[in-house]
């Protein structure tokens, strides 16, 4: 499956790892911080909702 | 209709919701497509041997890095003259997505240069104005979190923003500037004989593509954040003096 990459391939591999981790941790990240944030505010506005 | 009425966070939100999916898709399209290509489907290059596969990742995120600190300077100048919040609010939703895509292009580069230089590291003129845009966008980073009052975070992380530009820039011309250091030229170039052969070059315009879109995706995700904590905040604030 992976390409033959020959003397150079723990330099590949690992270029390619760091680059798919850093960007997997911000997509992460923003998604979580995202739904964080939405949930905090429906439920803000719940309550300012029932209380007028 | 004029752009400007996307400075209303709501107009902003509901635009942003159409489009997102949309984006999305085709970032991820061409990003996985693009890298696919690129790491499978293309041979080694007669000098660099198979770490010319890097340039998939690196080229497209040193592009990013700097592009990145653009876009914040033009949201960051539009929050200046017409202050509009949703402008302030995409500058610092994109700083943590720079900041992301110059470490990228600074561990590639160095895992790059170790076998083609024989060193990690140089202060080559280009490397080490990368290494300042870093830190520029460390300190962009601290200063919106340093200070409460939102306007006035927006107010001087603006100012900053005007003066990182300078490092922006000058790490994209700086090899023109000066002809020393260890990193060539820019590797593309509207020139044939300078740019990188075509069966580099295709797969390399695409993953490009994907990383402008994935930045693009990742910018209204963020600064749809930003707008629903700033609206978070005001409620919050209000019920306390309820």
């Amino acid at each position: 499956m992976i390409p033959e990459l020959g003397k150079y391939a723990g330099t590949v591999l690992s270029a390619y790892g760091v680059t798919l981790a850093l960007l997997a941790g911000l997509v992460a990240l923003s998604l979580w911080r995202g739904a964080r944030v939405k949930r905090a505010l429906e439920a803000q506005e719940r309550r300012m909702g029932r209380n007028g | 209709m004029s752009i400007w009425e996307y400075a209303n966070p709501k107009k902003f939100m509901q635009t942003s919701a159409w489009a997102l999916p949309w984006v999305t898709g085709l970032a991820a399209l061409t990003l996985v497509g693009g890298l696919i290509w690129g790491f499978f489907f293309t041979p080694d290059d007669y000098k660099q041997g198979s770490t010319v596969k890097i340039i998939y990742i690196h080229v497209p995120s040193a592009m990013m890095a700097i592009n990145a600190w653009v876009m914040m300077l033009v949201a960051s100048l539009i929050w200046i003259v017409r202050r509009h919040h949703v402008s302030a609010l995409a500058a610092k939703a994109a700083a943590p997505i720079g900041m992301t895509m110059t470490l990228i292009a600074l561990f590639t580069g160095a895992i790059w240069g170790q076998p083609m230089w024989g060193t990690w590291w140089a202060w080559d003129p280009r490397l080490t104005s990368f290494l300042i845009l870093f830190l520029f966008y460390l300190g962009y980073i601290a200063l919106w979190e340093a200070i409460e009052d939102p306007d006035t975070a927006a107010d001087l992380t603006s100012v900053l923003c005007l003066v990182g530009s300078v490092f922006a820039l000058l790490s994209r011309y700086a090899v023109n500037f000066w002809n020393q250091g260890l990193h060539q030229d820019a590797s593309l170039s509207m020139d044939a004989q300078e740019n990188v052969a075509d069966v580099f070059w295709y797969p390399l315009l695409v993953c490009m593509a994907g990383f402008v879109l994935l930045f693009v995706t990742l910018v209204l995700i963020r600064t749809r954040t930003e707008i629903r904590s700033r609206r978070l905040k005001a409620l919050e604030a209000r019920e306390r003096m309820a």
